[in-house]
C-alpha cells in the first residue's frame, strides 16, 4: 500500500538522496557534499548586518555607537587613570570598586542592546501572504486595493486597529511598528536608537532600560567623584585653577558628564514613566491612549492598572525567543518540496528528464536539453542560448541534476541568492561566505537565470503567486527581483 | 506492514517507521491541496493565543473538537510560557543582577516550554493528524503569527 507506493515513486522522486532521513539529515548531507547549507541570517530579507555567523546583529547603520562606546569608555579610562588614585588615598576604596561596578553594568547592557534581535517579527511567507489578500478581498467588495488596509480587534473590551504592513505582507499584531531604517516590523516597537545602532522592542528593552539606568548612576557617580576630587585638591585656599591644572584630565570629565547628565537622567526619567504605565515611546509620541482621538474610554488597554505588574512585566517577565531564527539552516528540503509539491507527478517526471538533459548539456556540450513542461518557449531557448560550458558560474552542477528544485530556491534565497549556485564553484563560494554583499549578483544575474530556467521549468509555472504578475524570465532584472521577492517573503 | 528481503525483520518497529514513513510520503509525494491559516486572537491583549474557531476547510478532514482541542492546548502552552508569576520575576530579577549574561548560559523558562510545544505539536501530527492527510506546523517557524495546516490531497491516502 503506502510503501509500495514511496517505492514506486522513489527512484523517480526529486526529493533529496536519502528521503527516508528528517530534512535536517538531508541538509547536513549536503554540507557534507561540499555544498554549505545557507543559515537563515545569509538570506534575511530586513537591512541588518549579522557577526559571528548569526549570533551578533546590528542594524544596518551603526550609528553612533562608537562615540557612545567612545565617550564612556574615554571618560571611565580618565577617571581610573587620574582621580582614583586620589580619592583611594584620601576618601575610600569603595569609590573604584563602584566605578568598576557601574562600569562593567553599562558597558554589557550597551552591547547586549545593540547585539540583540529587537522582536523582529519574520516576514509572512508566499503562501500565507496569499491567505491574507484572499480574505481581504472576500470581506472587501471592490477590485481594487483600497489603501489603507486596517483590522479591528478587541483588545480587553477595547477598539485597536491593525495596519497591514505591504513590506511584511501581514497585519501586524498590536503594538508593531516597522522601523524603515532596518526594513523590519519589530514587536512592541519603541524607538530606534541611533547611540545604540539598533531598534529598542520587545527582547532588548530591558537592557536599554538597564543601560540607560546604569549609565545615569555611572555619570552622576563620576561628575560627584570628579567634583570632590577637585574640591579636596583645592582646598587650603589654594584655588579651582591650581587644581585644574594639577588634574587636568579632571576638567574633561566633569564637562563630558556635565553636558550628559541632563539628557540621561532625563531619558531615565521617562522610560521609568513608559515603564511604570505600560507605554511605548512609539505610543506615547503619536497619544495613541492619551484620548486625544476623542473617545473616552481609550486606555492604554495593555497596562495592567498597577505600578509594580506594569514594571515587572516590562522588566523581569519571560524573555521572548528570537523568531528569526538566525542560525538555523535555510529549509532546503522544506523549499523544494513545497515547490514539488505543486506540480503533478507527470510533471515531475519531466522535469527529471529535462535536468537529465541538462546534465548531458553541460558535461558534453552537444545534446539538446529538455522537453517543455512550464513554459516552453524560455526553456527551449534559455536552455543552449544562455549557457555557456565555459562559465564557471554555470558549469556542471550536480546538484541541479538530483535536487533541481531545491537549486533554484537556493538561488532565490533573500539578496544573496547569487551566492548559492554551484557548489563546484568553491573559490567563488569561499568568497561569499565572508562576503554578504551582492556584488557579483549583476554578473551571476545571467547565469543564475538561465540555471534557473533549465533546472526547472514547472518552477516559472509555481512561481507565479496571485498577487504578483507573471513571470518573464526573458525579463532582465525583473524576472530577478520578483523572484528575490517571492523568496524574500519566506522568511 | 512488512517489506519482504532485508526489511523483513521490521516488524514491531514497523508501526511506528510506517507513522513516520506516512509524514515523509504525505512530504514527499502528495499534492498540498490547501493550506489553512489559524491566525492569533489579540483579544487578551499580546500574549501569544490562536484563535480556536474551526475552519471550514478542515470539516471533512477532522472532528471539530478535536482540532479545538489541539488549539486549546497550545494556547495553554503558550500561556504557561509567558506567564508572570514567582519564577519568572526570579528569574527576571536574576538576569537583571547579573546583567543578563546568564542569558547565555542558561536555557530561559519560556525556551523550555517552546521544546515541550514542539514536542506537542509533533505528537499530535504522528496521533492525529497524519493519518487525516493533515499537517500542522509549529507556530514559531512562521514567527509565532499562525497555525499552518496543510491540508494534502486524499489520493495518497486511506488504500
Amino acid at each position: 500500500m503506502k510503501h509500495c507506493e514511496y517505492q514506486q515513486i522513489d527512484p523517480q522522486a526529486l526529493s533529496t538522496p536519502t528521503p527516508t532521513l528528517p530534512p535536517q539529515h538531508a541538509v547536513v548531507q549536503e554540507e557534507k557534499k561540499g555544498e554549505t547549507a545557507r543559515r537563515k541570517w545569509e538570506v534575511f530579507p530586513g537591512k541588518n548586518r549579522f557577526y559571528c555567523d548569526g549570533r551578533i546583529i546590528v542594524a544596518q547603520q551603526s550609528g553612533v555607537l562608537p562615540l557612545t562606546l567612545g565617550l564612556i569608555l574615554v571618560t571611565t579610562v580618565l577617571f581610573f587613570v587620574f582621580d582614583c588614585p586620589f580619592l583611594l588615598k584620601h576618601l575610600t576604596v569603595f569609590i573604584p570598586a563602584i566605578g568598576g561596578v557601574l562600569f562593567v553594568f553599562v558597558v554589557i547592557s550597551l552591547l547586549q542592546t545593540s547585539f540583540t534581535d529587537p522582536g523582529i517579527l519574520p516576514r509572512a511567507t508566499p503562501d500565507e501572504a496569499a491567505d491574507i489578500e484572499k480574505q481581504i478581498d472576500n470581506s472587501g467588495s471592490s477590485t481594487y486595493r483600497p489603501p489603507p488596509r486596517t483590522k479591528e480587534v478587541m483588545i480587553n473590551q477595547q477598539v485597536v486597529k491593525l495596519k497591514y504592513c505591504f513590506t511584511c505582507k501581514m497585519f501586524r499584531p498590536p503594538r508593531t511598528s516597522h522601523c524603515s531604517l532596518c526594513d523590519n516590523c519589530v514587536e512592541r516597537f519603541d524607538h530606534h536608537c541611533p547611540w545604540v545602532g539598533n531598534c529598542v522592542g520587545k527582547r532588548n528593552y530591558r537592557f536599554f532600560y538597564t543601560f540607560i539606568v546604569s549609565l545615569s548612576f555611572l555619570t552622576v557617580f563620576i561628575f560627584g567623584c570628579v567634583a570632590t576630587h577637585l574640591a579636596l585638591r583645592a582646598q587650603g585656599g589654594r584655588g579651582l585653577m591650581f587644581a585644574l591644572q594639577e588634574s587636568p584630565a579632571s576638567a574633561v570629565e566633569l564637562v563630558i558628564c556635565f553636558f550628559s547628565v541632563w539628557s540621561i537622567l532625563g531619558l531615565s526619567g521617562f522610560h521609568t514613566y513608559l515603564v511604570a504605565s505600560n507605554l511605548t515611546t512609539n505610543e506615547d509620541i503619536k497619544g495613541s491612549w492619551s484620548g486625544k482621538s476623542g473617545t473616552e474610554d481609550t486606555g492604554n488597554p495593555y497596562s495592567y492598572n498597577n505600578i509594580i505588574t506594569n514594571c515587572c512585566s516590562v522588566l523581569c517577565g519571560p524573555m521572548p525567543p528570537s523568531l528569526i531564527d538566525r542560525r538555523g539552516f535555510m529549509p532546503v528540503e522544506e523549499s523544494s518540496q513545497t515547490v514539488a509539491t505543486e506540480v503533478e507527478l507527470a510533471a515531475k517526471n519531466e522535469i527529471n528528464v529535462c535536468t537529465q538533459g541538462t546534465k548531458d548539456l553541460l558535461e558534453s556540450a552537444s545534446r539538446s536539453p529538455c522537453p517543455q513542461a512550464g513554459k516552453p518557449q524560455t526553456v527551449s531557448t534559455s536552455c543552449p542560448d544562455s549557457i555557456d560550458p565555459a562559465d564557471p558560474a554555470v558549469t556542471f552542477n550536480p546538484d541541479v541534476t538530483s535536487d533541481p528544485v531545491a537549486v533554484p530556491s537556493l538561488k532565490c534565497g533573500g539578496r544573496h541568492h547569487s551566492h548559492t549556485t554551484s557548489p563546484p564553484d568553491e573559490p567563488r563560494q569561499l568568497h561569499h561566505h565572508h562576503n554578504r554583499h551582492h556584488k557579483t549578483r549583476s554578473a551571476r544575474s545571467s547565469s543564475k537565470r538561465a540555471a534557473l530556467h533549465i533546472s526547472n521549468p514547472a518552477y516559472n509555472v509555481s512561481l507565479s503567486p496571485p498577487t504578483s504578475p507573471g513571470l518573464g524570465p526573458s525579463h532582465g532584472t525583473g524576472a530577478e527581483e520578483h523572484v528575490r521577492d517571492s523568496f524574500a517573503t519566506l522568511h | 506492514m512488512e517489506r519482504a528481503g532485508t526489511h523483513g525483520e521490521m516488524t514491531l518497529t514497523g508501526e511506528k517507521r510506517d507513522w513516520t514513513h506516512s509524514l515523509q510520503d504525505m512530504r514527499q509525494q502528495a499534492a498540498i491541496a490547501a493550506k489553512v491559516f489559524i491566525q492569533r486572537d489579540y483579544t487578551n491583549g499580546t500574549v501569544c493565543q490562536f484563535q480556536t474557531k474551526f475552519p471550514s476547510e478542515l470539516e471533512t478532514r477532522i472532528d471539530k473538537q478535536q482540532f479545538e482541542e489541539t488549539v486549546r492546548t497550545l494556547n495553554n502552552l503558550y500561556a504557561e510560557a509567558e506567564k508572570l508569576g514567582g519564577s519568572s520575576y526570579l528569574e527576571g530579577c536574576l538576569a537583571c543582577l547579573t546583567a543578563y549574561t546568564i542569558f547565555l548560559c542558561m536555557e530561559t523558562h519560556y525556551e523550555k516550554v517552546l521544546k515541550k510545544i514542539a514536542k506537542f505539536i509533533q505528537e499530535q501530527n504522528d496521533k492525529i493528524y497524519a493519518p487525516r492527510g493533515l499537517l500542522l506546523t509549529d507556530p514559531i517557524e512562521r514567527g509565532l503569527r499562525v497555525v499552518e495546516v496543510t491540508i494534502f490531497e486524499d489520493r495518497s491516502l486511506g488504500r
